[in-house]
């Protein structure tokens, strides 16, 4: 369980992106967090695994509060959550299975990782994960030969090998096409169930984000404006969160989107035929 | 509503520095002033360009046929210790300038060790190999030795100056995602920031192991030892023909390094 008490973050520059932020995450949720760009998402999912530094507030995971803990012990705590990027942040040289493995770094001391010797569990798990996600003939391939939505499963293979008690996700699909995306939102919701573990999935994509997440919380220049049930998220609240205009401008996008995909594939029907 | 502007049809560049015309003038007319009276200053003796021209000419003419064989020996030698001299200096200055070299990385250090192993790389740098191995032969004595120590420092400017600067170029998301496992700081640098920067130190390191063999050729006739030593014993007796060999050997051994070297990195991209 992860629980965020009056959480702020101010930027050295004076520019405040969180501002009394509160919530809790219980087992086996997964919550979207949505909001226009700016708004401190991403800042958020960094300020719980501490890559940024939260300026004040608490963030308890289980008993510990992630905003206190020294460097070693931060360390310690980092392998209980796993993470899950953007544009995928494998390392592109490594191959897809050192790429899972970097998943175990924080258990194995330095001379193992550096000669490549991990514990045969970890190895066998790194397996097990690999076919998972359905990529287990890949494992020997270079992490730059794949696909991108191939390489986003290798980064949710990677974050679960940490076996983690959180995971956070930022912007997952953000550069993959609306099938590939549907595909590996469904596979993080699915692998969050099986292991009853909770996740903050950072998204821009409102429609996707009803679809999938349990939960739903809106953030507008730095402070939670909506938490709720997908269901609950209607007009007037998007139109609070992203602004009414950007909102009807963002909806319209959207059914463009569908209509040309829809369209797309009543064609690619037609020249089945 | 008939009220037109109407826009220039001609353009100039404006000028950058001095724009008022007049100064533009007098420094020009400065600038040309002072080239005349320093060309005037030169003191050409046109008998010794005539006298010199004829050196050349033997000097071609040796070129032209090259003589491998009466002082093959001499050859052999001087070869046999640059090239050692040019691999065990390119070895010791990148196993010295990887450590220097990721001190240098802004994005990986803290700011005093940054500030030393960036002045470590400026005052390498900043000498010149033959002023090095001058200073190294005072030092040392003649021989291999003086010319080894030089290549080495001199590597090291090279190699961790451009390694700091390409690890600085990193992509930071693959550093931050292995950060984010809870790995530590050489695991970070095992996992994130070698795959990312090893092709281009290989590179280097080819790079840098054929500047280090056109070096030894130069810091030879210093005293440093190495072909560049048998080339200036050559040069001294007015053995063109034997200088001419040497050369010619010295463009074929670069040559080869050229394309053995981007025959390889071929296999590291």
């Amino acid at each position: 369980m992860l629980e965020l008490q009056q959480l702020y973050k101010t930027y050295a520059t004076g520019d405040t992106a969180l501002r009394d932020v509160s919530f809790v995450v219980p087992r086996g949720q997964v919550m979207g967090l949505i909001g226009p760009s700016g708004a401190g998402k991403s800042t958020l999912i960094r300020c719980i695994n501490r890559l940024v530094d939260p300026s004040a507030g608490r963030i308890l995971l289980g008993d510990t509060d992630l905003a206190q803990v020294g460097r070693s012990e931060l360390r310690r705590q980092r392998r209980r959550i796993g993470m899950i990027f953007q544009e995928y942040a494998l390392v592109e040289r490594l191959t897809v299975m050192e790429n899972v493995l970097s998943g175990r770094l924080g258990y194995v001391p330095f001379w193992r990782s550096f000669t490549r010797r991990f514990p045969g569990r970890d190895i066998e798990n790194a397996y097990r994960l690999l076919d998972r996600v359905g990529l287990l003939e890949h494992a020997d391939k270079r992490a730059d030969a794949l696909s991108g939505g191939q390489r986003q499963r290798v980064g949710i293979a990677r974050a679960l090998a940490q076996e983690p008690a959180l995971l956070l996700v930022d912007e997952p699909t953000a550069s993959l096409d609306p099938k590939t995306s549907r595909q590996i939102m469904r596979l993080i919701i699915e692998v969050c169930d099986e292991r009853d573990l909770p996740a903050i999935v950072n998204i821009h994509d409102v429609p996707l984000a009803q679809q999938f997440m349990h939960r739903i919380v809106g953030l507008r220049a730095g402070e939670v404006v909506f938490d709720g049930t997908p269901a609950a998220l209607d007009e007037a609240v998007l139109g609070d969160i992203y602004g009414a205009e950007d909102w009807t401008a963002m909806r319209r996008e959207h059914e463009e989107d569908q209509a040309a995909e829809a369209d797309a594939t009543r064609r690619v029907a037609e020249v089945a035929r | 509503m008939s009220l037109e502007t109407t826009y220039p049809t001609r353009w100039r560049r404006p000028p950058r520095m001095l724009r008022d015309r007049r100064w533009r003038f007098v420094v020009q007319g400065a600038v040309l002033a002072y080239l005349v009276l320093a060309m005037g200053s030169l003191d050409i003796e046109w008998s010794r360009v005539v006298e010199g021209l004829a050196r050349g000419q033997r000097f071609v003419e040796g070129f032209l046929q090259p003589d491998f064989t009466s002082r093959w020996s001499d050859i052999r030698q001087g070869l046999i210790e640059s090239l050692t001299m040019t691999l065990t200096a390119t070895v010791v200055g990148v196993l010295i300038s990887v450590p220097i070299g990721i001190g240098g990385a802004r994005n990986l250090v803290p700011a005093p060790v940054y500030g030393i192993c960036r002045t470590i790389i400026a005052v390498s740098r900043s000498l010149q190999e033959i002023i090095i191995a001058i200073f190294l032969v005072a030092m040392f004595g003649f021989g291999p030795l003086a010319g080894f120590v030089t290549l080495s420092f001199a590597s090291i400017g090279f190699i961790a100056k451009l390694l700091a600067d390409d690890i600085e170029e990193i992509d930071p998301r693959q550093v931050e995602a292995i950060r984010a496992t809870g790995a530590g700081w050489w695991q970070v640098l095992h996992y994130a920031i070698q795959p990312q920067v090893m092709p281009r130190l290989i590179g280097l390191s080819l790079y840098r192991l054929d500047i280090n063999f056109r070096e030894s050729a130069v810091i030879g006739i210093v005293g440093a030892g190495g072909i560049g030593a048998t080339l200036n014993t050559a040069i001294d007796r007015y053995e063109y023909d034997s200088a001419g060999a040497i050369l010619l050997i010295v463009i074929v051994i670069v040559m080869l390094a050229e394309y053995g070297s981007s025959y390889l990195r071929r296999f590291l991209q």
